[in-house]
């Protein structure tokens, strides 16, 4: 096992003994919280059918949740396949040896890493009504997108950045003694071993993303999974179960992204010699708004 | 733009340092707690960290926050403030609003120190275990002391994520700094000026805690 183990001896017949008295006084104590949580929610009624029922029924799905979850998937997917572009001509421009493309692209990168997506989602959803002619049924779906990629954008330039830095420098100088421009070398040779690096924090992304368009529904309006639990607590007024079941959507789609992106990084850490890591600090500390 | 003095600015970026800096303390506590937990011998407590962890982490923050307002206090009637007090809502929602980012940004503080006792070198904790340290005195005369040190430039971002998330709570109506932006920006013209006005505000706040925390990050890190 890992440093996990190095912390403690293999226990003995005395630590055992005080494992289990640890194990059955903390047991007890998660039962008692437990215990208090479900006196609270039996006290409000909150067991009772009626409560529960609404989500036996296919209307609740079919017009609340399934719309609602069919907008925060769509959000998320554009979101970054609109991003995932700017991502890398901005983490390539902050690679570049012009000062006069790597400075201004860094502000850039940096000014909108410092913005709460919150804001840039305010602003967006008030641009578009004074200034477009989107409808306001639309509106708050623009807003959600692009507030989440002015953000991301600058979020996936690092992972670009750090992903090329990455890589052996005997690459790019092999490249060069080939004969190749600095464009080839980027395109041809940096970039696809770079993307092999990037896919697992651009998938830690993506969970990022998916919890941030939660924010839409809040905010500005647009119809989104939590948006449709508002509304559903507002139909059957069952607030603590719709959430229960809005939040359990949400956990099982990003533990499923999270697992699709540790499988990527072990089977392709597995093919190849020696695959450099790419740990993003961004990617994890944006465990951001939402 | 003279009608800025109509509204309180600084008071909702205070409201945002203040949000910020209670979640944080709370947090950092909450989180240590869940780190040592999943690395202690005892299953259980092992099981538990794992399961908060994975569980709230992949909750959006929006989510916690409205059913802090809407069902944890609205339907199920946990109030954190007197009812007759005046003011009741702001005072509640903004205890509900801590409370919810003290949960979700533990998680993150959780997962930054662990890494951090990963970075201790097995050598530290054996040679505590052969001077006859037990686990709890190990972890916390010899590997979270280390470990802490390391994890300063880690925790730094997570508190600029924290400072950014703290906008969150305008889903709830505190009255922090992105509220107000939204009422500034329906009511006046001139959008552009506005959101950058708050954007600038965001940038003081979050800029200066990453160059100084990391800077202070370089310096207590052990060399090695």
């Amino acid at each position: 096992m890992s440093t996990q183990s190095v912390l403690y001896d293999a226990p003995g017949p005395k630590a055992k003994a005080r494992n289990v008295v640890y194990t059955i006084v903390f047991g007890l104590a998660l039962l008692a919280v437990a215990w208090f949580v479900y006196r609270g929610l039996d006290a409000k009624g909150q067991f009772a059918a009626a409560m529960w029922t609404p989500f036996l029924d296919a209307d609740v799905w079919e017009n609340f949740i399934l719309p609602g979850l069919e907008l925060t998937l769509l959000a998320a997917a554009l979101s970054i396949v609109i991003a995932l572009p700017f991502g890398a001509v901005l983490g390539i421009g902050r690679l570049s040896e012009h000062r006069w493309v790597r400075v201004p692209v860094a502000v850039v990168v940096e000014f909108f890493r410092a913005i709460p997506v919150l804001i840039l989602m305010i602003f967006a959803n008030q641009y578009y009504a004074d200034y477009t002619d989107i409808g306001s049924d639309n509106r708050g779906l623009y807003a959600v997108v692009t507030g989440l990629v002015l953000y991301n954008a600058s979020v996936l330039a690092e992972v670009v950045r750090a992903g090329i830095l990455s890589l052996p420098k005997g690459q790019s100088e092999a490249a060069y003694a080939l004969g190749l421009r600095k464009t080839q070398i980027m395109v041809s040779v940096l970039l696809p071993q770079a993307v092999k690096v990037m896919l697992p924090a651009i998938l830690s992304q993506l969970v990022v993303i998916l919890k941030d368009t939660a924010l839409g529904g809040a905010a500005v309006a647009a119809a989104d999974l939590l948006r449709s639990g508002t509304l559903i607590s507002g139909n059957y007024n069952n607030a603590v179960p719709t959430y229960i079941v809005i939040g359990a959507i949400y956990v099982v789609i990003n533990l499923l992204l999270t697992w699709a992106a540790s499988l990527l990084q072990k089977r392709w850490s597995r093919g190849s010699r020696s695959t450099p890591q790419v740990t993003v600090t961004a990617a994890v500390g944006t465990a951001t708004a939402a | 733009m003279d009608y800025l003095s109509k509204y309180d600015l600084l008071g909702a970026f205070w409201v945002t340092v203040q949000l910020t800096v209670l979640s944080a303390v709370g947090s950092l506590v909450w989180g240590t707690l869940l780190a040592a937990m999943r690395v202690s011998p005892v299953p259980l407590m092992r099981g538990f960290g794992t399961a908060y962890v994975n569980l709230v982490r992949n909750i959006p923050l929006t989510v916690i926050i409205t059913f802090s307002a809407v069902g944890l206090s609205s339907t199920l009637g946990v109030v954190l403030a007197d009812k007759n007090e005046h003011g009741f809502f702001e005072v509640n929602n903004f205890r509900l609003a801590v409370l919810g980012f003290t949960l979700y940004t533990a998680t993150f503080v959780c997962e930054a120190i662990r890494s951090g006792i990963n970075t201790v070198p097995v050598g530290q904790a054996e040679a505590a275990r052969a001077l006859g340290l037990g686990f709890g005195q190990t972890l916390r005369i010899v590997v979270l002391p280390q470990a802490l040190r390391s994890v300063v430039a880690p925790l730094a971002n997570v508190l600029i994520a924290l400072t950014k998330n703290t906008t969150v709570a305008s889903v709830i109506g505190v009255a922090e700094a992105s509220l107000l932006m939204a009422e500034m920006v329906e009511k006046q013209a001139d959008l552009l000026p506005i959101s950058a006005l708050f954007a600038l505000g965001f940038v003081v706040l979050t800029l200066p805690t990453g160059l100084v925390l990391g800077w202070i990050g370089r310096k207590v890190a052990v060399k090695r």
